[in-house]
């Protein structure tokens, strides 16, 4: 066992961890003061959901042993078996736990993810009874796939170093599903939704981007050069993407936006985050100039398709993601990280094709699942609040709260 | 007795309240208000969707004195909280019936 390796796992699950509630804030800056206490309350509240199921189930349907390359199972259950010794498979330098514990903030962070969709108007019990079975019937399988040992999809050669597909896409495409199952806000064409606190949203941008050199750098699961390259091209990705977008928005829009800077750094850190151990520093240039490019076009996009994902998760997250899962496909080089592949631009197409597959799988698993899991809710407790405790907002009518009481 | 009411671009405050403390005027009331008069209000754009926002944020006075101070105190208001652009503001006149002091019973111009 490395001490080092183990330190820096460690610490990499508690930056994730903070992710979380700096989501709570990017978010909460965004929504109208009557909200802001729900949407801060949905986030914080899913790291005891997500925890508790992580840790009866969650981690062993994940990254336990395979069964046809499709879910691990129940071997795990209540961590049964993963203690401080390290795990053959799983960060074999570290404590066992410390693997799973730093997983577990990535299946915290990625159905908080998806609550941007339908900010505004969801019931407590729903967001709480589909959070659960979100993660156990779309996160859990997916990070199989993607990450278990047997599953299909590392089998198949994708790559996915911390999460493009298995957090970003999906999150993003069941927003999707949520924001046009779910519909859209009273009000929505007529009422101005003007976000009530940008200081707060700018704060939570930068404890994401802070957050997420755990996310990224932390998943090499060990402390060395493939770690420190992670770190590098998430701070280049985010950086370039917070200055496309904002120029971007210069041109379209004739001035550069607070909130259009702080959501450029987050589209940045969404799309190198499946290519952060796969490619360089140059390349990640790219990649953050890009997303941040692309994802503005799909939140420009998202008011002309008529769809009220209120905080744009499909635009940043889904949109994000893809863009990061394919620029994978083009610029992962085994020069950086031997154990990847070589992508388009280093001579090999079939990995590009091999991302494809990924991309639609989860897109198409996450939203079918999403969809039912929704109907679901829906007939059990019903998915939105009556439209009078919409107007007064979900602070007074979901917590009996004011956010401000100035 | 008379009571001024008066909206006021919100960076003329200390201006007015000096101009009106040189005259005498013992005491007044602040709002923070929104309006608009003929000021056009501003464009938001929040995520590409843009917002116009005709409200204007102002600062209302209101100030009760003798009716003798009146005069002078208009001419003060208008000096000091004057630009020479659209959004100045606007005075208005208000007679009143009766002030009362809460701490002493007091009425009249005793009261002001």
């Amino acid at each position: 066992m490395n001490t080092g390796d183990t330190v820096f796992v460690l610490m990499s699950a508690a930056l994730v961890m903070l992710m979380t509630p700096g989501l709570a804030l990017f978010y909460g800056g965004m929504v109208r003061s009557k909200n802001i206490l729900g949407t801060l309350m949905q986030s914080f509240v899913i790291l005891g959901v997500i925890t508790l199921e992580w840790v009866l189930w969650g981690y062993s349907m994940a990254f336990g042993p395979d069964h046809a390359g499709i879910i691990g199972g129940l071997d795990w259950f209540g961590l049964n078996g993963v203690g401080m010794d390290a795990s053959p498979d799983y960060g074999t330098t570290i404590p066992h736990s410390a693997f799973m514990i730093f997983q577990c903030m990535f299946a915290v962070i990625t159905p908080a993810l998806i609550t941007g969709a339908f900010a505004e108007r969801v019931k407590f019990s729903a967001f709480l009874l589909f959070t659960l079975l979100w993660g156990t019937m779309v996160y859990n399988p997916l990070a199989h796939w993607v990450w278990g040992v047997g599953g299909w999809i590392g089998k198949m050669g994708a790559l996915d170093f911390a999460g493009g597909t298995v957090v970003h896409i999906s999150s993003g495409i069941s927003a999707l599903a949520a924001a046009l199952i779910i519909g859209r806000r009273l009000g929505y064409g007529s009422t101005p939704y003007i976000p009530h606190n940008i200081p707060m949203t700018v704060t939570g941008a930068a404890l994401l981007w802070f957050g997420w050199f755990g996310f990224n750098a932390g998943s090499a699961l060990t402390c060395n050069g493939l770690a420190a390259n992670a770190f590098v091209v998430t701070h280049i990705s985010s950086a370039v993407a917070a200055l496309s977008w904002m120029f971007l928005e210069w041109l379209h829009r004739g001035k550069p936006t607070t909130l259009g800077a702080a959501s450029g750094a987050v589209a940045g850190l969404v799309a190198i985050t499946p290519a952060s151990g796969f490619v360089g520093p140059l390349s990640s240039v790219l990649i953050g100039a890009f997303a941040g490019i692309i994802c503005y076009g799909g939140v420009v996009m998202k008011s002309r398709l008529g769809y009220d994902d209120s905080l744009d998760v499909v635009g940043i997250h889904g949109l994000g993601g893809t863009w990061g899962a394919l620029a994978t496909g083009l610029f992962a080089s085994k020069a950086i990280n031997p154990a990847g592949a070589n992508g388009l631009f280093f001579g090999n197409p079939g990995l590009l094709w091999n991302q494809f597959i990924s991309v639609i799988a989860t897109m198409v698993f996450a939203f079918v699942m999403t969809v039912i899991i929704l109907k679901v809710v829906d007939l059990l407790v019903g998915l939105r609040v009556p439209e009078e405790e919409e107007e007064m907002g979900m602070d007074i009518s979901l917590h009996n709260e004011t956010g401000y009481s100035l | 007795m008379k009571k001024i009411e008066t909206i006021i671009k919100p960076f003329k405050l200390d201006d007015v309240k000096e101009g009106l403390a040189a005259l005498g005027v013992k005491g007044l009331t602040v709002t923070e208000v929104k309006g608009f008069g003929r000021q056009r209000g501003h464009r938001e754009v929040y995520r590409g969707a843009e917002y116009q926002v005709d409200f204007v944020s102002k600062i209302k006075i209101e100030v009760v004195l003798e009716s003798e101070l009146v005069q002078d105190a208009v001419q003060v208001i208008q000096e000091k909280a004057r630009t020479g652009q659209i959004g100045d503001g606007k005075i208005f006149l208000l007679p009143v019936e009766e002030v009362i002091r809460i701490r002493t019973g007091e009425t009249g111009n005793a009261a002001v």
